[in-house]
Parts: C-alpha cells; sequence; structure tokens
C-alpha cells in the first residue's frame, strides 16, 4: 500500500502518541512532554496491560474481604511469608496502593485523552470534508471511467448521488472535485464509550463508599425478628463514608423456611431450592407485607436489597442446673461444617448454672449414621443427608470458669476453655451425651440435667445498600452503545473529480478512504461500485437520490 | 421421549457431529494434500519446461499448472469440507436442543463443563460457516475442524457430566441471556485467535506452496482478525460487564465480588481493550496486536477451565460432586477469630461466568 500523506491517513484518535524527549527543556516543556507522555496512547496501553497484570494475584492468593477463612488458613501455612505479603497488600490487591495507583492513572490518562479530543470532535463537526488529494487514484480504493457528459453535469449529480447515500457533501461551483464524508459517529461513539468507563467508576466508587453489606442469622419463626439498625447485625462492613442515618428503618421475621431436596441422582443430598416466607414491614407500625424470599430473588426495600444466603439448624436445648433451675432454654444456632449434609458444629453455654457453669460443645447430625469402613466396622459419627431425617447431637460438657462472667466480650460460637475443665465419667472417659428430640440426660456431679427438645431453622440473611449500582449500570450500557458505534461505525471520505481531456471527454475519477481499524477494501470497492452506477446512470437513482433528499 | 432417551440421543448427535467434523477436517486434509503435490507438480514442470527454453512466464501460462489456481479435485474437496462442516453442525444443533430436553425440567444446555464446550465449539463451528457464506475463508476449514473435533473429544471424555437440575442459584433468566452471550464470544474470540496465529505465522512465512500459500497475505489476516475481536468485544462486555453483575447481584448479593472468575474475565476484557488501542497505535499495530490476540484468548480459556483447578474459592466452579461446593463465609459478630469463621451454604454450587 502507497503511504498516504500523513494528514489524510491520520485519524482523529492518532492524534497523541508518545513523543521523544525535547532536546533542552524548561520546567514547562517539561511538564508539557510529561503530560503528553501519560495521555498517549502508547501509555493508555501500556497501563490496560499493568491493570490486567495486576489483577492476577487477587485470583490466587486469597482476599481478605472475599474469603477471610481462606486467608486466615494461609497465614497459618505460611507464617514466614505472611507478613511480607501483608506488606505487599496482597490479601487485598483490589483495595491495594498499587493496584488503585494504576487504575487512576488510568483515568487520569483517559480523561487527558478525551478532554482535548472533545474539542477536535466538536470541531471536526463544524469542518467541511476536506478536499480532494491531488492523486485520487493513489487511496486504496479508487477508481475512474470517462464519459461524454460536462464535469458540471458529473459534479452536480455526484452531489446528489453521495448525499443520498448519507454523506456531508461539500461542493463549491467551480471546483473540480466533490469532497464527502459521513461516519462521525465512530467517534462520537468512542468519547462515549470512554466518558462512560468514567462514569461507571463513579458509580461503582459510590457504592464501595457510601454502600454498606451486613449480615444476620436469623431464627424462623415470629418470636424472632430483624430491625434493620446497626446493633442488630452479626457482621457489618461499611463504606469509608457510609451514614448509619441513612439505613432504612424496616424489620422482618421469617415465618417459613423450605427447601427442595434432592433425593437420586449423582448430586442427591444436594439441596436445589430454598424459599423462606417473609414477613416485614417497611417502617415501624407500617402495614404488614410477605415476601418469598429466595436465591436469585431478592427482596428491595427503598435502597435496601435483601438476600436469602444461607441456612442451618439450631436444636433446641433447655438446661437446668444442680438445683433445678432452668439455667439456658431455647434454640441454639449450629453452623454447618459440611455443606452437603449439613453436619453442624456449635456450642450451647450456661454461665449461671449452679453448683457449676455449665459448657456444651459438639455436633449436630440432621440425620445420623454411623460410618462404616470398607470391614463393615463402625468408624466415625455422621451426617448422611442435609434434611432432618433422624436428628442427633452429641456433646461433650465442660465446667469451671467459661469466662462469660469477666464482662469481656466473647463469641457465641466458641467455648473458652482456658479455664474450664472437661467433665469425665468414673472410667476416666469424657463424658458424652447423645441426644434425640425429647430425650434428657443427667450429668455427672449433680451438674443438672440436658434436654434436646427439638431443632429449629435459621436463616443466613445479608442486606445491602449499594448506592451507585444504577449509575454504574447505567454507565456499561452507554459504554456498550457507544462501543457499538465506534466499532461499527465506518467513518470514510468520498471524492469525485471530473476533468475535462483534451480529446473532449471527461475524465471521472472516484476515491474513498476509510479511515476505520475494520475498513475492508471489498466493502470500499462495493461502495464506489455502487457510486460510479449511480453516476453512469442519469435517469435512474440520481434523480430518485434528489427525491429522497427534498423528502429528508 | 423420555429424559434419558434424549439424554442418549443427545449423545449419540454429539458424537454424529464429531464425525461429521472429523470427516470435513479428512476433506480438507485432502485438499490440502492435493494443493501441496499440485503445487509441487506445477513446480516441476516450470522447472522441467525450462531447460527445453520455455520461459517460466509461459510455463504459468498453462491454467492447471498456476499454483494460484487449485485443480478441480483441490476444489472438490474444499467444498466437500464445508457442507460436510455445515451438516456437522446441524447435527451439532439438534444435540444441543436434546441436551436441554434431556434435563428435568427443561433447560438450557449450559449446566456445567462438558455442556459449556459442547455449546462453544458450536458456535465456533456456526461462526466459521456464517462467515464462509459471506467471505472467502474456506482456508480455516482445516483449523476450525481440527480445533472442534479436538475439543468435542476432550469434552468426552474428560468432561462428560450427567444431565442435572439446575441449583437454584443458576435457575434465572439471566444464566441464559449471561452464558448464550459469553459462548458467543467466546466462539468469536477463538476464531479470532487463529486468525491472529496464522497472522504471525504467515507474516514470518515465504512459503509459495501448501497451506500458508492458500492463506490469505497478513494484511487480511489481521483484518478479519480485528472483525472478529470487534464483534466479540461488545458481546463479552455485555456478558460480563452487564448480565453477570446483574446475575451476581440477584444470586449472591453483590454485583461484583472479585471472585476468580470475575477476575480472569474483567482481565480477559482488558487485554482485548488494550488489543483494540493497539490496532489503532503506531508500533502495536500488526504483530503486537497480534500477539495481544493470542494473550486474551489465553486468558478467555484460563478462566474456562484452567482457574477451576487453581483456585477453590470461586463461587462459579463447576464443583463436579467431588469438590465440596464453595460457601459462603459468615462474618460472626464480635471478636471472634476469623479462624473461628464457619462455612454457611446455600446456593451449592455455581457455574462459570
Ligand atoms: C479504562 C481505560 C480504557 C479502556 C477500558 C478503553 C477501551 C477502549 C476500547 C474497548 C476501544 C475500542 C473501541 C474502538 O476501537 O473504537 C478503545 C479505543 C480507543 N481508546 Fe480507549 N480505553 C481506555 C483508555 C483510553 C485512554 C487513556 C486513551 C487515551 C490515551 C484511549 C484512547 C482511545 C482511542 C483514541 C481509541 C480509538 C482507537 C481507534 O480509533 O480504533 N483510551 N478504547
Amino acid at each position: 500500500m502507497t503511504d498516504l500523506k500523513p494528514d489524510l491517513r491520520q485519524r482523529p484518535s492518532d492524534d497523541r502518541q508518545a513523543t521523544a524527549l525535547p532536546a533542552d527543556l524548561t520546567a514547562r516543556e517539561l511538564g508539557r512532554w510529561a503530560w503528553r507522555q501519560v495521555t498517549s496512547m502508547r501509555t493508555a496501553l501500556v497501563l490496560l496491560l499493568l491493570l490486567a497484570l495486576a489483577a492476577i494475584p487477587g485470583s490466587v492468593i486469597p482476599q481478605d474481604n472475599i474469603d477471610s477463612l481462606a486467608v486466615s488458613q494461609w497465614r497459618d501455612n505460611h507464617p514466614r511469608l505472611a507478613p511480607i505479603w501483608d506488606r505487599l497488600d496482597l490479601f487485598d490487591v483490589y483495595g491495594s496502593v498499587w493496584f488503585s495507583a494504576i487504575y487512576i492513572l488510568l483515568m487520569i490518562s483517559l480523561v487527558g485523552c478525551i478532554i482535548p479530543r472533545l474539542f477536535v470532535y466538536a470541531r471536526a463537526l463544524r469542518a467541511k470534508p476536506p478536499r480532494a488529494p491531488r492523486h485520487l487514484s493513489r487511496l486504496p480504493e479508487s477508481t475512474s471511467y470517462t464519459t461524454d457528459e460536462a464535469p458540471d453535469v458529473v459534479l452536480a449529480r455526484a452531489a446528489r448521488v453521495v448525499r443520498a447515500r448519507r454523506f456531508r457533501v461539500h461542493h463549491v461551483e467551480g471546483e473540480d472535485a466533490v469532497a464527502a464524508e459521513r461516519g462521525h459517529l465512530r467517534e462520537a461513539g468512542n468519547l462515549l464509550f470512554h466518558l462512560a468507563v468514567i462514569v461507571v467508576l463513579v458509580g461503582v466508587a459510590a457504592g464501595s463508599l457510601f454502600g454498606y453489606k451486613g449480615g444476620v442469622i436469623l431464627l424462623n419463626g415470629d418470636d424472632y425478628g430483624f430491625s434493620n439498625n446497626l446493633t442488630q447485625y452479626d457482621d457489618f462492613a461499611p463504606g469509608a463514608l457510609f451514614d448509619p442515618d441513612v439505613m432504612e428503618p424496616f424489620s422482618f421475621s421469617i415465618t417459613d423456611f423450605d427447601v427442595d431436596w434432592l433425593t437420586e441422582g449423582s448430586r442427591a443430598g444436594m439441596a436445589r431450592e430454598f424459599v423462606a416466607s417473609l414477613d416485614y414491614e417497611t417502617e415501624p407500625g407500617g402495614e404488614t407485607k410477605s415476601y418469598d424470599l429466595k436465591v436469585n430473588h431478592p427482596l428491595t426495600i427503598g435502597g435496601t436489597d435483601v438476600f436469602l444466603i444461607g441456612h442451618g439448624y439450631a436444636p433446641v436445648i433447655t438446661i437446668r442446673d444442680g438445683e433445678g433451675e432452668v439455667a439456658k432454654s431455647g434454640p441454639v444456632v449450629f453452623l454447618p461444617t459440611n455443606a452437603q449434609t449439613f453436619e453442624s458444629f456449635g456450642v450451647v453455654k450456661a454461665p449461671f448454672a449452679r453448683p457449676g457453669q455449665i459448657g456444651l460443645e459438639g455436633a449436630f447430625y440432621p440425620t445420623f449414621s454411623m460410618g462404616r469402613d470398607a470391614n463393615g466396622d463402625l468408624t466415625m459419627p455422621s451426617s448422611i443427608f442435609g434434611a432432618l431425617g433422624d436428628p442427633l447431637i452429641s456433646m461433650s460438657l465442660w465446667t469451671g470458669d467459661l469466662g462469660l462472667q469477666d464482662g469481656s466480650a466473647s463469641s457465641v460460637y466458641v467455648l473458652d476453655k482456658a479455664g474450664a475443665t472437661q467433665v469425665t465419667k468414673a472410667n476416666g472417659q469424657p463424658f458424652r451425651m447423645d441426644l434425640r428430640p425429647g430425650e434428657s440426660v443427667t450429668l455427672p456431679d449433680d451438674l443438672g440435667t440436658v434436654t434436646f427438645e427439638g431443632v429449629q431453622r435459621w436463616n443466613k440473611i445479608q442486606i445491602s445498600r449499594t448506592p451507585g449500582k444504577l449509575v454504574a449500570l447505567a454507565g456499561v450500557v452507554l459504554a456498550l452503545l457507544g462501543l457499538l458505534g465506534s466499532l461499527f461505525v465506518r467513518p470514510r471520505r468520498l471524492w469525485v473529480r471530473a476533468r475535462r481531456q483534451d480529446d473532449g471527454t471527461t475524465l471521472v475519477e472516484l476515491g474513498r478512504l476509510d479511515r476505520s481499524s475494520g475498513g475492508d477494501p471489498e466493502d470500499g470497492a462495493a461502495e464506489l461500485a455502487e457510486v460510479v452506477a449511480a453516476l453512469q446512470d442519469p435517469t435512474g437513482p440520481a434523480t430518485t437520490s434528489s427525491n429522497k433528499e427534498e423528502q429528508s | 421421549m423420555t429424559d434419558a432417551q434424549w439424554e442418549v440421543f443427545s449423545y449419540q448427535g454429539v458424537i454424529a457431529a464429531a464425525v461429521l467434523y472429523f470427516l470435513a477436517m479428512l476433506a480438507y486434509f485432502v485438499e490440502l494434500a492435493s494443493l501441496r503435490t499440485a503445487t509441487k507438480e506445477a513446480e516441476l514442470a516450470t522447472v522441467a519446461d525450462r531447460p527445453a527454453g520455455a520461459s517460466s512466464a509461459a510455463g504459468a501460462a498453462h491454467p492447471g499448472d498456476d499454483p494460484a489456481e487449485p485443480s478441480r479435485r483441490t476444489q472438490v474437496a474444499g467444498r466437500l469440507g464445508l457442507v460436510l462442516t455445515v451438516f456437522a453442525v446441524v447435527v451439532h444443533l439438534v444435540a444441543l436442543v436434546a441436551r436441554g430436553l434431556a434435563a428435568d425440567p427443561n433447560r438450557v444446555p449450559w449446566g456445567n463443563m462438558y455442556e459449556f464446550t459442547i455449546s462453544g465449539t458450536f458456535v465456533v463451528a456456526l461462526i466459521f460457516v456464517l462467515t464462509a457464506v459471506r467471505l472467502d475463508v474456506e482456508w480455516l476449514g482445516p483449523l476450525v475442524s481440527t480445533f472442534v473435533v479436538a475439543a468435542l473429544m476432550a469434552a468426552f471424555l474428560g468432561l462428560d457430566d450427567a444431565v442435572l437440575p439446575l441449583p437454584d442459584a443458576l435457575n434465572s433468566p439471566w444464566l441464559v441471556i449471561h452464558v448464550v452471550s459469553a459462548v458467543i464470544s467466546t466462539g468469536a474470540f477463538t476464531i479470532g485467535a487463529l486468525l491472529s496465529g496464522l497472522y504471525l505465522v504467515k507474516e514470518r512465512s515465504t512459503a509459495t506452496t501448501g497451506y500458508l500459500a492458500r492463506v490469505p497475505e497478513p494484511k487480511v489476516l489481521d483484518r478479519l482478525s480485528y472483525r472478529m475481536h470487534a464483534f466479540g468485544f461488545p458481546v463479552w462486555t455485555f456478558a460480563v460487564l452487564i448480565t453477570g453483575p446483574i446475575w451476581a447481584h440477584q444470586a449472591w448479593g453483590a454485583y461484583w465480588n472479585w471472585d476468580p472468575k470475575e477476575v480472569w474475565a474483567f482481565i480477559t476484557w482488558v487485554v482485548y481493550a488494550a488489543y483494540l488501542h493497539a490496532r489503532a497505535t503506531a508500533g502495536w499495530r500488526g504483530r503486537n496486536a497480534a500477539v495481544l490476540a493470542l494473550v486474551g484468548v489465553a486468558t478467555l480459556w484460563f478462566n474456562f477451565i484452567g482457574i477451576n483447578f487453581f483456585s477453590s474459592s470461586s463461587q462459579h466452579s463447576y464443583a463436579e460432586g467431588a469438590r465440596p461446593e464453595r460457601s459462603v463465609v459468615l462474618r460472626l459478630a464480635g471478636p471472634v477469630e476469623a479462624t473461628q469463621e464457619v462455612g454457611v451454604v446455600v446456593g451449592s454450587d455455581h457455574p462459570r461466568a
């Protein structure tokens, strides 16, 4: 391909290339040079690649805000590396300084790139299509023919023909060529796309700065309710600029919960459909409404979304102490340790029991079964199904100081054994109780009795408020629209020149320049051929096209 | 038909399609072979002519000897390859539909890796056929048919999985839209990568005979590759940056979690954005852009296959029953140690993006 003159070849997008450092520098020049580098295409390209590279570690190393359990395991397994990883923010890649640096630089580059291009674009919109280059035949797509018609006639028709093809046409009386251009929407789309990227970022930033995400484990039943304020959450992750006043004053309780378990097939035992029936009020004293909370079916109240994300069992346990008083009674949340069988772990504490504090720790099996090894000998107890087939709790007993009376906070899911001792049977073996619903056991050492009354369910509910999410969504949709314009609109120029030759005939030359990245000479040739056909047929399309012109 | 019959029917359909693709591949290879011998003969003819005093230009004047013009046999083989591919695509489609009908309740056939692979290869073949209708891309036939046959074999041998109802999290119309667009763009990117790979090879090649001689000049390859990417990129944007987040928001309560599948979908997106920039940047056009296209497709396929083995914490994993599903981690109230956190599960396994 012959090299075109740079002014022709140049696309609006090409105007920013990295340049060499000028030889003698004033501070001003240096600044200008640096700005040019930052806003050059090449820099954008390198920053994009850096961004892709920088995102990788976060997919390999466990991340604090995604899977903190995995992070702590990783820390335990790599005691030496962990501090180094910490210093490098590798457990929080997407919030790290270096990751932020890359995308902030990219945004600066983007803004620096977009603003001048907006001006260029505004100017180009008003500008007339550029004059025909001297040698149309040197364009990558060109053709010519001779005719007996006068040049003026040909050019006038040419102007009509290309205008009918939705080109912007520039034809000055007396000039030997018609210049035409179309496809400005490409650059508009490109600008829209890049601006929309900024909109997306603003939306995402708003969500992470002003939003929050929290979770709560809520027992099923009307007796247990949740109202939306900070104290009620089990976990709460606010954005940096979160203001508790924005929290909507709704409340709800879970009246019923249903699971559909697969009972056959290779994934038998897997749970499939979950429905939590919710009764909720959008504000205190408001009307009570019902909602079926399901996976993929969150409840939206104002700007807050309520999701069902987990479920489990809470055995109802009553502890009477040695003096016959009820020291503890009610459902206790056990946390599943196995996602399929819902074998769960939990602790029950009765710190005010007398004569001694009582702490229970152990497992709950929804469908209890003794495991068997290859020889058929009994091995470990386990649960074989997630539903309540044959529920059983199996707990060990602790007494002494359970660390609950010194006022320090402690988790309801762990037994502080530092000051406690495990209660043993007469033979020195640890005391264990295996209870099915309705069964009781008398504790050794006159500590009291434990009754397993039944099983309740609980749900893990996640509540989040993500303010900018619609802004972000609108941004991506705009970006997509811009992208379509940018990728599929073909900006192109077309010139028709007609000149009287020495022999009295007229030489008509046509040239076409496709300025898109995907320009295809075949399409170009087709377009040229159509224009030529229209030009050579004075009665045909040319007249109809002038009609069209009048209509529009 | 019962579900089980549909399932068997679908397997048979996939096998039949694979056999047809294989035959198409053979036809293409025959075409290549005869192309090679034809051009060899032409060369020999020219060489033999020379001592006799005939100029090579005269030798080339015999139409049959012109290396640029394939012989009839070659043409027939090439046509046959394309026709067989078209049949294969039709059978492939039937097998996909049957797979969906085999599930109870009926659903889209994108529940696991096997199903994703047979869908993805279908799109690759379909795009090839559709392009072949409009443009002369028959020379891509050998590559596409080989790729599809290999991928189908891998799907059959390595990824087979029973037809199962979708877990709850997957029961969403967004799944359909999300996965359809992911599959389509994966197909387009894959063909784009084949073209960019060809570009890199062709650019260095001086071959005047054989397959590479048949392939058009690098500029054409580059442009075709660009068109595939220009088609794939918006679709991919739609899949991973619009429908993916919408669905994630509904199913998991957050539209973007930086889960490994999401991270790699994002990486793929960024690499392809870089590719599009590269094509508009002096000094990066051509070679470097083609390399970026290959990097892009590598991240794409790594995301589909590799990440499942690499990282266990993806909510998207197609846990094949063997691996416990990813659990939603509970952050407990109060000063609880991270080690005391316990996983709780609702949605069981989730599909890939
Ligand atoms: C967040 C960062 C960015 C992303 C995701 C991005 C993405 C894209 C995409 C997908 C395209 C292809 C559309 C097309 O070909 O028209 C594109 C084109 C373009 N981008 Fe960016 N871009 C980013 C930053 C930048 C920056 C910082 C600059 C300025 C230096 C820039 C300048 C351009 C130009 C001039 C084009 C048009 C190329 C052409 O004419 O083919 N972009 N960008």
